[in-house]
Parts: structure tokens; C-alpha cells; sequence
């Protein structure tokens, strides 16, 4: 088990540093420094001389992969890619180049309200997808399960900045039941998450009870659920017992590989909500085109893509016997 | 003078692939038994219908030309060089058919069938007098769907969106076409290291959060070229062409982001097809590799393409929405439903409320994706029931 951990891990290596890479020649080469500083110094009016010293205070200043004039490994450590790419790798993530703050650390506090929000729509979506797939799949066949369909196609076709704009409207502006958006510490602040949490859970519960549906009915048509039929179990026994523990393996591999993601929150809900996470951090980046913190974000999201298929595959060996450590 | 987009090109495609469906499926062979079922299906007919509708208005919308510019003697007007000078504003044939709808405009808000204002101005009144109240508009009642902040009709720029839509969720499945077969058949068949290699790629490519991918390409490419708008000259190559679209761009990008879905169903439907006894067939014959992958390999992998087609269709278009209201979306000037929503997404809190801009994008957008889902699934259903588990 602890070598398929490591082997597992040691096989996102090139990846990791696939994206690294490709982030590098998307950041530094498609993009050089240059038209950064113009961008960030306003695009006209700029002398070169004021691009140089943006550059030098910020460390642009340099060749992207490769310093021919310096000696030794001064010619693969001097260079724009191992000061500000590489550190990445160990999550250093530098200052940003706009108002040059501390990344790292900005990433460190804005986590927490990314995560109380994303963590209990996470966890209520789930459960209520779940549950109502159920019941479509127990009542199958019948009018409720067809109806059930036909709202989860009509609800997946509704665009999620309808649920949010329409949500806000209704719940917080005409009803008055919660504050449209902000944010507050401690107990305060489940008064703002309550609104944010209904609608994603909402928006997204068309496509959710949809899919389990599809994995639950699936796992029914099998032949050891028509032979436990066939004993003469009871239907809710046979689901529940039986179909509902082999069907989580699909909704595992669907769960388990967000679970990182739900520290980096959501880039729509937060902005829509005034929640100081990190969704909102990359959208105000985008937006001044601060290309430090888009590049740190890209990458971060990266990593917790790679952990999030590294802990399914951890957990498929857990729960299904039948996957081997090869 | 014609004017031709890059995106235009998509939506040629695209009614030049179904106008092949349509004729192809007369012959026998599979696509016949794909229409039978989809004519069985009465639910999918109906969408059929809803989806070829938005699809020639976004035909309408892609054949454009320009005027000549009409001087002041009557005759068009001409350059320095002897040169016809034409108008910046090319306008396709949605507009010029529609072209009362486009000039009918007012000064701003105003309601579904509206005669009056939206807000009360101060006027003259019969006897002189300052009176305020809602002044009457210029074209009352003609207004169906009201007008936005600057007075244009609702309806009419719900209508323009259709076309931005049809590319957005056609064109990238388009543009990604050629590659992730390309990829996918190559490293399904040859296996190996090739198989290693391109395995690599597409989970290095896919391991990155997609809107964020899409938002660094966007921030690096997105703002050079033509963005939408008038045409100028410096824009147009080869007499017509108007290359660097950015709505183009986009299509490819988003391209980039979910080529690796089909080119991984590719790559495994190779590797199962690689062992069946035709093609072990043909190999013992000694017929080439590349004949094979061209006679056998291919086109028992287009069926995959299509459903991936039509089951991208939907998402793409909701993507649309959210990526121009994160602004990075296509340009400004472009009609879209994602920038309907969000130049409006601040009316509902102004008084009285303005909800006509929000709920007709919504309701455009929701009249296509609807149909596209059910008519995707009853594709995919006719194609290959297997795939609706995954």
C-alpha cells in the first residue's frame, strides 16, 4: 500500500512540473516581462527606461530559461524561470507585481472564507444529490421519477448566473431573509453564508441528481442485485444494502478529486457575494492583470487537481477490492 | 463588399456538416438508424426544430457585406485612388432584415410594449409650463421585449447573442476536431511511447483548472485584433477576411481546455478497435498502417465525436455567460448573452426594477441550452447507450 502511495506520487512528478513549464513559457515567453510592465505601468506614455526599472524592481530583468554571460550553474540559476517559476514548487509563491504583496501569505488568509463556504455547499450538495437520486432511482420508472428527470435537465439548463442574480433578487432583496453579500468573522458570518450555500447547492443540483441517478440505476441493472432479488430480500434491503455500497465507487471518483478544490473556493459565487476568498482574489488579479497572482493561482489549482487524483486513486484501493496495487 | 470572419467559417461549418448529416443519412448504414431513432423520438424532433431555428439565425447572422458610402451627389462615394469607399459597419443579413428593429431606438429604459418612459424627465407642457412625467417614446409599443440603458431594442440584441452562442458551443468542438483525433487515434493504435507521450500532454493540459487556463490565455491573447464592432482596414487580409476575431480566440481556447475528454474516449475506443478481427484482418493482408487507421480506425471513432459534439454543445454556452461577465469573454462590442447579463446585472436594484435585459438573455440562452441537452442525450442514446454512464 505505502509503495503504491509513493509510486503514485512519484508519478505526478513530471506533471507537476509539466505544468510549471507550460505555466513559465505561457507567463514569460508568450507574455515577456516587457508587455507586462507596459500593462502594469499604463500602455502609453512609457519610456523604456521606466520598463527597465519595473523590470529590475521586480526581478523581470533577467532571460526566461537560459543566462548565457554568467558562469557555472549561474547560467540556469540567474534566470527569470528559476526565480520566480521554480520557487512554486515549494509553494513560494513571491510578492504580486502590482501592489507587491505577499502571496503566500494573502493565499494563507484568504483560504479560510473560500473554505466556509465552499465546504458546507459541498457537503449539502452532496448529501441532497445523493438522497434525491435515490428516490428517483427507488421510485424508477413511476411518474415521479420521470418528472424528477425532466425538472433536473430543465434546472441544468439554467444558466448559474440566473440562480445567483435571481436568488439575490428574491431571498434578499424582495423577501429580506438574508443580507445580499458580504462577509464577517466568527458567528457572525453564517448570516452572509446562508444565502451563497442555497444557491449553489441549488445550481448545481440538476446536473448532480441527474448523474447519481444514472450511477445508482446502473449498479440496479446488475445481475448480484437481481440475484438478491431473487432471495427474496426486500427492495429497500437490495438498495441499500447491496447496490447503494458499489455504486459509491463512481460517486467516489467524482467526490474525492474536488475536496482540494474546496480551498480555492469559487471564482462566480465569491465575487457575486463580496467574499474575500481566493475565487475573489483571482478575479481581482484578472482584472488588473496582475499576472504574479494569476500565475500562483493557476498553478495552486494545478496542484490540488494532481492530490485530488492522487487521494481517488488512494481511495478506490480502499473501498473496491478488486483494484490492485500494481 | 463582403466581410468574412474567422467565426463566420465555424457556423458555414457547422450547417455544411448538418446539411451532410441530413443528406448521408438517406443511404443505409448507421446514421440512417441514428435518424429513424431520433423520428422515433418525438421529443427530440420537437428540439430539432428549436435548434435549426437558432441555428439560421445564426447563419443569418454570419453573411455580412458592407455598403458603399453614399457622397452627397447621389453616387457611392470615392477614394483618392479611384477605390469604392465602403462603410466600416458591416452588417449581415439578421440586420438588414431586422434593420427596423436596429434603428428603432429610444433614449433609454423602457418597458415590454412600453408607450412611455421609463423615468419621469422634465417637459414642456401644452400650456409652457415645466411639468415632470414619463415622456411618450418615439416608437411606442414596438418595443416587445423594451429597450436597455441606451435604448436599444432587448429583442433585437437577444437575437444577436444566438449567433455568439451557436459559435461559442459549436466552434470549439470544431476547432478541437482534427487534433484530438489526431492524438487520440495515434496513441491508441501505435501505443508505446507515442501512447506515453500523449498521455502526458493531456493529463499535464487537463490538470489545470480550466477557466483558469482559459483566463490566462484570454489575458495574454484575447486583447489584440478585432474585437467586434466596425470593421477597419487594417483588420481585413485578403480583400474580406477578418482573421483575428476574438471570439474566435476563444472557441480556441476553450478548445484547448476540453480537447483532452474526447481525446481520452478516442484514445481508449482505438485501442479496443486495434484488436478486432477486420482490422487484425487487414493487417495480415499487409495493407498499411496508415490506410487502416484511415478505412478502419476513423470512422468508427466519428460517432464519438458527434456525441461529444452535442453533449459539449450546452456547457459551452453557459460558459460563454460566465466568462464575459468575468470579462474576459468575448469582446464588448460583440452581441452576447453573457454581455446582456452583465452590463444588466445591477438593474434589478434600481427603482422601479428593471427585469426585462436580465430575463431575456436568460430566457434566450435557457430556449437553446434546453433543447441542446435533450437532444444531446437522444443522440447519445441512438449512438451508443454505453456512454451514458460515464
Amino acid at each position: 500500500m505505502l509503495t503504491y502511495i509513493i509510486r503514485r506520487i512519484l508519478y505526478a512528478i513530471p506533471i507537476v512540473i509539466g505544468v510549471n513549464l507550460l505555466t513559465a513559457v505561457l507567463f514569460f515567453y508568450v507574455n515577456t516581462p516587457d508587455d507586462m510592465a507596459r500593462k502594469i505601468l499604463g500602455e502609453k506614455n512609457v519610456t523604456t527606461a521606466q520598463v527597465e526599472n519595473w523590470k529590475r524592481d521586480h526581478g523581470y530583468n533577467l532571460p526566461v530559461f537560459f543566462n548565457g554571460p554568467e558562469e557555472g550553474t549561474a547560467k540556469l540559476t540567474e534566470t527569470i524561470f528559476f526565480k520566480k517559476s521554480l520557487p512554486l514548487l515549494w509553494f513560494d509563491f513571491g510578492r504580486s507585481d502590482r501592489n507587491n504583496i505577499d502571496i503566500g501569505g494573502e493565499i494563507k488568509t484568504r483560504m479560510w472564507p473560500s473554505l466556509a463556504i465552499s465546504l458546507p455547499m459541498f457537503t449539502f450538495g452532496l448529501v441532497l444529490d445523493l438522497f434525491l437520486a435515490m428516490m428517483l432511482a427507488y421510485y424508477r420508472g413511476t411518474y415521479l421519477d420521470l418528472w424528477g428527470v425532466v425538472l433536473a435537465v430543465v434546472m441544468m439548463s439554467v444558466s448559474t448566473l440566473f440562480y445567483i442574480i435571481g436568488g439575490q433578487f428574491l431571498l434578499g432583496k424582495v423577501l429580506k431573509l438574508f443580507p445580499i453579500s458580504g462577509f464577517d468573522t466568527g458567528m457572525d458570518s453564517v448570516k452572509f453564508l446562508v444565502l451563497p450555500v442555497v444557491i449553489g447547492v441549488l445550481s448545481s443540483l440538476g446536473v448532480g441528481v441527474r448523474f447519481y441517478r444514472t450511477v445508482f440505476l446502473e449498479e440496479i441493472n446488475k445481475d448480484y442485485v437481481r440475484t438478491a432479488r431473487a432471495k427474496g430480500l426486500s427492495e429497500g434491503a437490495v438498495l441499500f444494502k447491496h447496490a447503494l455500497k458499489n455504486a459509491m465507487i463512481p460517486v467516489l471518483t467524482n467526490v474525492v478529486v474536488s475536496i482540494p478544490f474546496l480551498f480555492y473556493g469559487s471564482l462566480i459565487m465569491e465575487r457575486f457575494f463580496a467574499i474575500p476568498g481566493l475565487g475573489n482574489f483571482t478575479i481581482d488579479a484578472i482584472q488588473a492583470q496582475d499576472f504574479a497572482i494569476v500565475r500562483s493561482m493557476v498553478y495552486l489549482g494545478s496542484i490540488l487537481y494532481i492530490v485530488g487524483l492522487i487521494l481517488t486513486d488512494i481511495s478506490y484501493t480502499l473501498v473496491d477490492p478488486r483494484v490492485r496495487f500494481e | 463588399m463582403p466581410v468574412i470572419l474567422a467565426t463566420d467559417l465555424i457556423i458555414f461549418f457547422l450547417v455544411g456538416a448538418i446539411l451532410y448529416f441530413v443528406i448521408a443519412s438517406r443511404k443505409e448504414g448507421t446514421l440512417k438508424s441514428v435518424r429513424r431513432e431520433l423520428g422515433k423520438n418525438r421529443l427530440a424532433f420537437a428540439c430539432m426544430v428549436f435548434l435549426a431555428f437558432y441555428v439560421s439565425v445564426a447563419l443569418l447572422d454570419s453573411v455580412r457585406y458592407r455598403d458603399a458610402v453614399i457622397g452627397d451627389d447621389g453616387a457611392s462615394a470615392i477614394s483618392e485612388d479611384g477605390g469604392v469607399i465602403y462603410s466600416p459597419e458591416a452588417l449581415s443579413l439578421l440586420d438588414r432584415m431586422l434593420s427596423g428593429m436596429r434603428t428603432r431606438t429610444e433614449k433609454t429604459y423602457s418597458a415590454p410594449f412600453a408607450t412611455h418612459s421609463y423615468a419621469k424627465e422634465s417637459m414642456e407642457g401644452p400650456d409652457g409650463g415645466i411639468v415632470r412625467d414619463y415622456p411618450p417614446l418615439k416608437y411606442p409599443g414596438k418595443h416587445w421585449l423594451g429597450t436597455d440603458r441606451v435604448g436599444n431594442d432587448v429583442l433585437f440584441t437577444a437575437l444577436k447573442g444566438i449567433r455568439t452562442g451557436v459559435v461559442i458551443g459549436a466552434g470549439t468542438t470544431i476547432v478541437i476536431i482534427p487534433f484530438a483525433i489526431f492524438f487520440g487515434v495515434v496513441a491508441g493504435f501505435y501505443g508505446g511511447f507515442i501512447d506515453d507521450a500523449v498521455q502526458y500532454v493531456y493529463t499535464t493540459l487537463s490538470s489545470i483548472p480550466g477557466v483558469l487556463l482559459i483566463v490566462a490565455f484570454m489575458l495574454l491573447f484575447g486583447s489584440s485584433g478585432y474585437q467586434g464592432g466596425l470593421v477597419s482596414e487594417g483588420h481585413i487580409i485578403w480583400r474580406a477576411f477578418v482573421l483575428n476575431d476574438r471570439l474566435f480566440w476563444l472557441c480556441v481556447i476553450l478548445g484547448i481546455t476540453s480537447w483532452t475528454d474526447l481525446c481520452r474516449l478516442i484514445r481508449g475506443e482505438t485501442l479496443k478497435l486495434r484488436e478486432l478481427e477486420y482490422v487484425q484482418a487487414s493487417r495480415a493482408f499487409g495493407i498499411g498502417r496508415l490506410s487502416i487507421i484511415y478505412r478502419h480506425i476513423v470512422p468508427n471513432v466519428m460517432h464519438l465525436v458527434l456525441i461529444t459534439f452535442v453533449l459539449q454543445f450546452s456547457g459551452l454556452v453557459l460558459a460563454e455567460a460566465i466568462l464575459s461577465y468575468i470579462g474576459i469573454g468575448v469582446g464588448p462590442e460583440m452581441g452576447s448573452w453573457g454581455n446582456m447579463i452583465n452590463t444588466a446585472r445591477l438593474e434589478l436594484s434600481r427603482e422601479p426594477v428593471v427585469w426585462w435585459n436580465l430575463l431575456a438573455a436568460f430566457a434566450a440562452m435557457f430556449a437553446l441550452v434546453l433543447p441542446a441537452n435533450i437532444f444531446g442525450d437522444a443522440v447519445r442514446d441512438a449512438l451508443d447507450p454505453r456512454l451514458r454512464y460515464r
